[in-house]
This record gives C-alpha cells, structure tokens and sequence, in this order.
C-alpha cells in the first residue's frame, strides 16, 4: 500500500515538467517525422499525405546537398581546432604562470558575449578596406582589398573563425575542471621516473582526459548542428549558400518560403545526424567515458 | 635542468600571453571604435578624445530599454520556471523507486540532444496553435523543462546522506517539506552554477526569439540587436558597436565582477 502512495508522489512530481517536456520537445519531434509525409497546406489548399515527395524534393535538391556539405566541413573544421586550442589553454592556465587571472579571463570572455554580438564585432573585423584585417594586411604586404565575408571560397572559412573564437574559451572550462582532478602524485611519480613534459603530458595527461574530450566532442558535434545565429549577420547564408548551415536553411526554408512540409523533411535529416551521434557515443565511447 | 625548465617556462609564458592577447582583440577593439568619436574608427592615436556619444545615439535610435527589459522578464521567467519544475522531476529521480523510471529518465536525457532549439518548425506551429505567437512566455516555453537542469539537479540531490533524509521524515516531514526543508538547501552551489549557465544561455539566445516575436513589445535585446545593425546602412560603425557592447554589458560586467564564480559554475554544469 504505502508502495503504491510513493509512486503516486513520485509520478505527481514529475508531471508539470513532463508535459511541457513532451509538449515542446518529443511530440514536436514526432510530429516533424509525420509532417514530412505530408504537403505544405496553402490558402485553400489543405495539407495532403504525399508519401515520400518531400524526400524526392530533397533529394533533387542542390541547396540541400549544399548546405549539408557545408555543415560537415564548418564541423570538420571548427570541432578539432576548438578542442585542440581549448586544450592548450587549459594546460596554460592550470600551470602557475604570470598573469594567470587576466589570461583566464581573455580565453574565457567570448563565452558569455552573446552570439549575434560576436558577429557584429567580427563583421567590422571582416570590412573590405578598412577593417581591421585588411588594415594589417595591407600594411604587411599592400595586398589590396579583401572581402571575405563575400567571396565564396572564404565566407565559410571566415564563419568558422568566429566560432573558434566563440567556442574554445568554453571548452577551456571542462579541460581545467578534469586536469585539477588529476592527482599530482602522478605527475610528481612519472617526473621520478625521469619522464619529460612531453611524455607526460601524451602518456599520463592525455590519456586521463579522454573522458572530457569525448565529452567535449559530443557537445561541439550537437552545437555545430545548433549555431547558427551568426550567419544572419556576417554571410546571411551567401554568397549563392556558400556558407549556409541545415538549421539556417531550415529557417529560411519555413520563415522566409514558407514551405513548413519540406522544413520539416529537412529536420527529420537533422534528427537523423543527432540520433547517428547518438548511436555512435553510445557503441563507441560508453564503455571508457563514466559520467559520475 | 634548471636551466630547461626556465625556458620552458619562458616560452609557455610568453605562448599564453600571446594568445591571451589574440583573443582579447575583438573585444578591445569594439570598446576603442565605442568610446571613441568615429573618425577614430579605424584610426589608433593613443590620444584620441574619449566619448559617450556613440552609447547615447545608439540608445535614442532604438528602444533598447524596452527590450532590456523585456530579456530581464524573458529569463527570469524562464529560471523560476527552470528551478521549480526541475526540482520537483529531479527529487522523483533521485529518490523514489516507482514503475517506468528508467524510461521517463532516458526521455528527459534524450533533451540533451534534441534540444527545442531545433525544433523550430513544429514549435512555431504549437504557440500558433495556443495563440501565444508574439509574447514572451512563447519565447520561453519550450525551455522552461530543462533535461540538463533535471539530471544536474538530481545528480545533487542523490548525494545528500540518506540519515538526513530519515532523520526528517522520522520528525514527520512530508514529501514537499523533506524536499524544501533538507534537498534544497543543500543543492544551493548547483541552483547558482545552473542559474549562471541558464541566465547566460538565455541572454544570448537568437533563433527562436528571432522566430516568434515581431514586435518592440515582446523582442529580447540580441534580436532588437540584430533589427538595429541591420536595418539601416547608415549607421555608423561606432554607433553600432556601442549598441553591441550594451547589449553584452550586463553579462560581462556581471563575469568581470563573479569570474571565480562563473569559471567554477561552468566547470560544476559540465563535469557532472
């Protein structure tokens, strides 16, 4: 009996955050899946099931292919450069040099700046002729005008700059939280053993923190998916989708053309990468990672 | 020996300035072109006249207090509702043994990778569906049940000893009185590390925002942002970065004034 009045407690306490939960993200997540079977209703026209249209749509769709191409390298190339950068940093800054607060802080800082004002601030770094890299670029070798936020070959290059800047001070922040865990000890016995920084750092430090970069990876994987705030500043998508991302055209897909079914095909593709993420982190990485 | 460690230390030192250095620029140079008049806007006298003015055209040309103001409701809306309503699902994780659990928890895992932040297509639908397009509880609704607060919050609540949590009910708390009279309290570090991270995040939120508002009325301050860069080409630089460095002055003077307590709650978020 009094089993059964725990479970009532148990299912009362979870249910106002259940439902909203269920409401706002795992319904809407199904409903996304259902609603690209069918067509976007217009005016008088009401929604119909089209069976698979909408993923014939996508598939003969070049801006799709485009913008997913984009997304594996903006990932490809923000992911291992953020992380590997972040690592640097923690080391620094976990070690006793000078102005090790005021350092901190630099690395730290452009992640409370919200997104869209780091994009202002780098759209003026990017100005042809009189921002900041063409200044410097023309007094070191008098190149001439740059624009690179315009020219399909670097707008998503010059994205990718701004989200490394963005992101490696927050992943920073798990790396120092996992080298004080470190007991120095361990250190102190592998410097006895006569090993050198380099051996330590790749056969005691390293190792140790694989938890935390896999941890980081998972997390730069998901927001390489998510960011995108950016991009409606510096490149709005262009030049002709050259540094487009699948949320962003997501976006203009259901609030510019208005085509909620072919929006809603290209979040099922979305969902898809995320459960494909996590699929892999549960085969791949489970066994060594333990999140306490 | 000693003699390799000093300059090795040299260079880490010297490595980390640098690049302490690079990182900072963007920022330095916003606040120059911000206090300076615009002629001085790409142009480094170290004695160039300070100013006001950029700050003060920026806040005549748009309604920046309105939209200050509306972020201020915006995310404290959005942390009463966090704490509440992850309190409650995290102390039922955490201590209470009942039939489906283990799904119900995998559920509310499953939010840590298909955030609402995603789902925009759908949830537009939804607040049309409850009329609410355009208001600000529609900006926060889909946020305000938080998988990552409900398993940092029970991961907390699971540590408090089990002899604190029968001393009280032997006294004859009640289930509510337990949780508010002995699981709160104790979780006070995890509520500021969650409530920094969540203020922070909901601050700088864009998209969804962006999507479900149209009016001066109900826009947080990173979307008026946005409408004021882009709106008018005219606007000067300076101008614009005054407006960028407002936008962002909150948070940042409040992790100037707190950075021990921001790095460490980012670092408490992260590793449980």
């Amino acid at each position: 009996m009094t089993r059964r009045i725990e479970w009532v407690h148990a299912w009362l306490l979870l249910l106002p955050a259940m439902v909203f939960l269920f409401t706002f993200t795992h319904l809407p997540a199904v409903r996304t899946i259902i609603d690209s079977f069918f067509s976007t209703a217009r005016g008088r026209r009401k929604s119909v099931f089209v069976g698979l249209e909408n993923y014939q749509q996508l598939i003969d769709d070049p801006t799709f292919w485009k913008v997913l191409a984009n997304n594996l390298w903006f990932a490809l190339g923000t992911i291992p450069t953020s992380i590997a950068i972040a690592l640097v940093m923690a080391l620094w800054v976990n070690e006793k040099l000078a102005g090790r607060s005021f350092i901190r802080m630099a690395y730290f800082t452009p992640t409370v700046l919200p997104l869209i004002a780091v994009a202002n601030i780098w759209l003026f770094f990017y100005t042809p002729g009189f921002g900041l890299f063409d200044q410097i670029a023309t007094g070191l070798f008098d190149t001439g005008q740059h624009n690179f936020l315009g020219n399909p070959d670097t707008a998503l290059a010059a994205v990718m700059v701004v989200t490394v800047w963005k992101e490696a001070g927050f992943f920073m922040i798990f790396y120092l939280a996992a080298l004080q865990t470190i007991p120095p000890s361990l250190l102190e016995a592998a410097r006895v053993e006569g090993a050198g920084r380099w051996t330590i750092f790749w056969r005691v430090v390293f190792p140790l923190l694989m938890p935390t970069t896999l941890f980081v990876s998972v997390n730069a994987v998901i927001n390489s998916f998510r960011l995108v705030d950016h991009l409606f500043i510096l490149t709005g998508g262009g030049p002709n989708n050259a540094s487009s991302l699948l949320l962003f055209y997501i976006y203009e897909t259901a609030f510019r053309f208005w085509d909620t079914a072919y929006a809603a095909t290209l979040t099922v593709v979305l969902l898809v990468m995320l459960s494909l993420l996590a699929i892999g982190q549960f085969f791949l990485f489970d066994r060594k990672v333990h999140y306490k | 020996m000693i003699h390799a460690s000093a300059i090795d230390r040299f260079l880490n030192t010297f490595g980390s300035w640098a690049l302490a250095l690079l990182w900072g620029l963007p920022l330095a140079f916003a606040i120059w072109t911000a206090i300076h008049p615009a002629e001085f806007e790409a142009n480094f006298e170290l004695l160039a006249p300070l100013t006001t003015v950029n700050f003060v055209k920026a806040w005549e040309a748009a309604p920046f207090a309105r939209y200050f103001l509306n972020t201020f409701i915006l995310v404290t809306l959005i942390l009463a509702c966090q704490f509440f309503l992850g309190t409650l699902a995290a102390f039922a994780f955490a201590r209470f043994q009942f039939p489906g659990r283990g799904i119900l928890f995998g559920l509310v895992l499953l939010q840590l990778l298909v955030m609402p932040d995603i789902l925009i297509v759908e949830n537009y639908q939804t607040m049309r569906f409850f009329n609410l397009v355009d208001t600000i509880p529609a900006i926060a609704l889909p946020y305000i049940a938080s998988g990552f607060g409900i398993f940092l919050l029970r991961q907390t609540f699971m540590t408090v000893p089990k002899e604190l949590d029968e001393a009280a009910r032997l006294e004859g708390a009640s289930t509510l009185g337990l949780l508010w009279r002995v699981y709160v309290p104790l979780a006070k570090p995890t509520y500021l590390a969650y409530g920094l991270v969540s203020v922070s995040h909901h601050w700088n939120n864009f998209l969804w925002p962006l999507i479900i508002t149209n009016s001066v009325e109900t826009r947080p301050v990173t979307v008026g942002l946005s409408v004021f860069a882009s709106t008018d080409s005219g606007t000067e630089w300076s101008v614009i970065n005054a407006a960028t460095l407002m936008t962002s002055a909150p948070l940042l003077i409040g992790f100037l004034l707190f950075q021990r307590q921001f790095v460490q709650s980012f670092m408490r978020a992260g590793i449980k």
